[in-house]
């Protein structure tokens, strides 16, 4: 079996399967055609993250068309890793989320199967594919699935949401579209390889500045990074269980991909460094957003609203490893950018539970649950301390990288910012588990059962990997440094 | 070279200018996707101009003709144009079942309505 052939079915089985999937009638089939479509990505990703760690970039031209007339795949350690973490949370999702979206979408789960997996597509066709303007049109196809996706919510502000969600992002896209158009008018070509050969050259053109900064700010808006996050919480906060689970464990994620892949591949780091202050403008909005985020997130009164600030907050770290232009520092960002699916996926699918459970994600009706509820909240609590970056958890794996990192880089002040901001999340993460297990239930509260094992299976497995890959590094870091390579890996000058 | 050999750029800031600020200052719904539609407009005008090549001719094959404009970018707009009117497609989709779900598609009178967070 040739690897490079079978690579690009990771994005077209989930785009082919989407449009079959609305013809699919009840609620079995479609899901299973999903969960069959996002399994057998897994496993191709799985063969291609193998294939590309020991044997290095694969290249697949689509219609046998050569780059730079036709759309190449281009997949080396970077966008195997991402895809690996996409089709791996995909399919736990998928196998978690069935009980909570026959609950909350009871009718027409066809189309919004179909939305799910078109918006999977997207993710996966903006990480393998090698050309720019197919990252806008990937971008487009997920993003305008999961404005859908979000509107699904059973509160009647999930419309408003994603409404506001639909603004700020065909803006970013828009802003993405204008940059790659400034980029094209400057080198006449839109293959990554190819524009980063030509873009040194007219590093001091005032178009291609432009362009990056466009490019740059467009992402941000996608990546939710501070202060262009507005869109996050509420789009979280009211989208279906499943839905905010998938998004907070891989859409970000994917735009952070995308976005180191445009500053440090197409334009090489020691340009985008010389061109404008990129790397301090991403320590200080990173550092913003970690603090930002926390502190918001410790006032918040509602779980999943909660958990969205505390991701703004964490996609901070993940920007603030990438400022470094360092590989450590990058390696640091790849692996949070992992983990930190592991840990917000674990979270949001036991926020997910309580929900399903309770039918409610307001905090005050969540006291004394710990007990009613004690493998749910044992899992999140678990979850939690993963997130504050307890040891062995994968939180503190990333922690420990991004302040190697920091000291690496000679910044040892930023080190401290990242304790503080740490205890911060200590301070909610402390606050929730005070009200589930301190505090006693209310006696007029309705009664409330255990979740049924089979949603709290799969919430378990991510709980067990949150320590498994806390102990055992040897994926994560070594797909986390692999990928850092491989996106610094261009010639440039001037790296350590 | 004067200020208005670079009229369609000229145009493409105006307008992006103009769907920004629709956008922005715009409270009711339609009016935000309208400002959002002269937006995306405005960079398909961009990369449209950008594809003339001055004293080229049509891009279609024919004899005697050497210089042709770059149909590139007229193709890449092509997609992003289907973008766009899909893109407006689920803001005016959502924009009904916000009319249907709130009775307004204010967003300042939807704001007073969601104060409950």
């Amino acid at each position: 079996m040739n690897v490079t052939e079978w690579m690009p079915f990771i994005v077209l089985i989930p785009l082919i399967a989407g449009p079959i999937c609305i013809l699919l009638p009840g609620q079995r089939l479609p899901w299973l055609l999903a969960m069959l479509s996002a399994a057998s990505a897994l496993i191709i990703a799985g063969f291609t993250f193998a294939e590309v760690i020991t044997n290095g970039t694969l290249r697949y031209a689509f219609g046998n068309w050569q780059p730079p007339i036709g759309i190449e795949y281009r997949v080396d350690a970077a966008n195997a890793f991402v895809a690996l973490l996409i089709t791996g949370m995909a399919s736990i999702m998928l196998a978690w989320g069935k009980p909570t979206v026959d609950v909350e979408i009871p009718e027409r789960q066809s189309s919004f199967y179909a939305l799910f997996l078109l918006a999977f597509a997207g993710l996966l066709g903006i990480t393998l594919t090698g050309d720019i303007f197919n990252v806008f049109v990937f971008l487009e196809i997920s993003s305008l699935a999961t404005y859908a996706l979000i509107a699904h919510g059973q509160d009647r502000r999930a419309l408003v949401a994603a409404f506001r969600y639909l603004m700020m992002g065909t803006v970013g896209a828009t802003f993405l579209l204008i940059g790659i158009g400034f980029l094209y008018i400057m080198t006449g070509t839109l293959n990554m390889m190819e524009l980063a050969e030509r873009l040194p050259a007219l590093a001091d053109s005032r178009a291609t500045q432009v362009g990056l900064a466009f490019i740059v700010v467009g992402f941000s808006i996608k990546l939710a990074l501070f202060p262009m996050h507005h869109w996050l919480p509420n789009a979280y906060t009211y989208a279906p269980s499943l839905v905010t689970a998938f998004l907070a464990a891989t859409a970000t994620k994917v735009a952070l991909y995308v976005l180191l892949r445009f500053v440090f591949t197409v334009f090489a780091p020691d340009y985008s460094d010389a061109a404008m202050p990129l790397a301090i403008a991403f320590a200080v909005l990173a550092i913003a957003g970690m603090f930002a985020g926390s502190w918001i997130a410790i006032f918040q009164k509602n779980l999943k609203r909660l958990l969205a600030y505390s991701s703004v907050a964490q996609v901070g770290y993940m920007v603030l490893g990438a400022s470094f232009v360092t590989v450590v520092g990058v390696t640091a960002s790849f692996l949070h950018l992992f983990n930190h699916g592991l840990i917000k996926g674990a979270l949001f699918m036991a926020a997910g539970i309580v929900f399903h459970q309770i039918g409610s994600a307001r905090l005050e009706d969540m006291r004394g649950l710990g007990r009613v509820m004690p493998w749910t909240l044992t899992g999140f609590a678990l979850a939690g301390l993963s997130l504050i970056g307890i040891p062995p958890t994968v939180g503190f794996v990333s922690k420990w990288y991004l302040i190697s990192a920091a000291i690496d880089a000679g910044q040892t002040w930023i080190v401290v910012l990242i304790l503080i901001s740490s205890l911060l999340a200590v301070v909610y993460i402390a606050k929730l588990i005070e009200l589930f297990w301190m505090q006693p239930r209310p006696a007029d509260s309705p009664v409330v059962q255990e979740a049924s094992p089979a949603l709290l299976i799969p919430l378990w497995l991510m709980v067990f990997a949150n320590f498994y890959f806390g102990i055992d590094t040897r994926l994560t870091v070594g797909g986390a440094t692999a990928a850092a390579q491989a996106i610094l890996g261009v010639p440039v000058g001037g790296l350590p | 070279m004067n200020i208005l050999s670079f009229f369609n750029y000229w145009a493409v800031i105006l307008l992006m200018m103009i769907g920004y600020y629709g956008m922005i200052v715009c409270g009711n719904m339609i009016k935000k996707i309208i400002g959002l539609a002269i937006f995306q407009t405005a960079a398909f005008i961009l990369f449209i101009s950008a594809g003339k090549v001055i004293g080229g001719a049509t891009p279609i094959l024919r004899e005697g003709i050497a210089l042709y404009s770059n149909p590139l970018p007229h193709v890449l707009i092509l997609t992003a144009i289907v973008v766009g009117v899909a893109t407006t497609a689920v803001g005016l989709a959502l924009t009904v079942r916000i009319y249907e779900a709130f009775d307004t598609i204010d967003d300042d009178a939807i704001d007073t309505l969601e104060d409950d967070k």
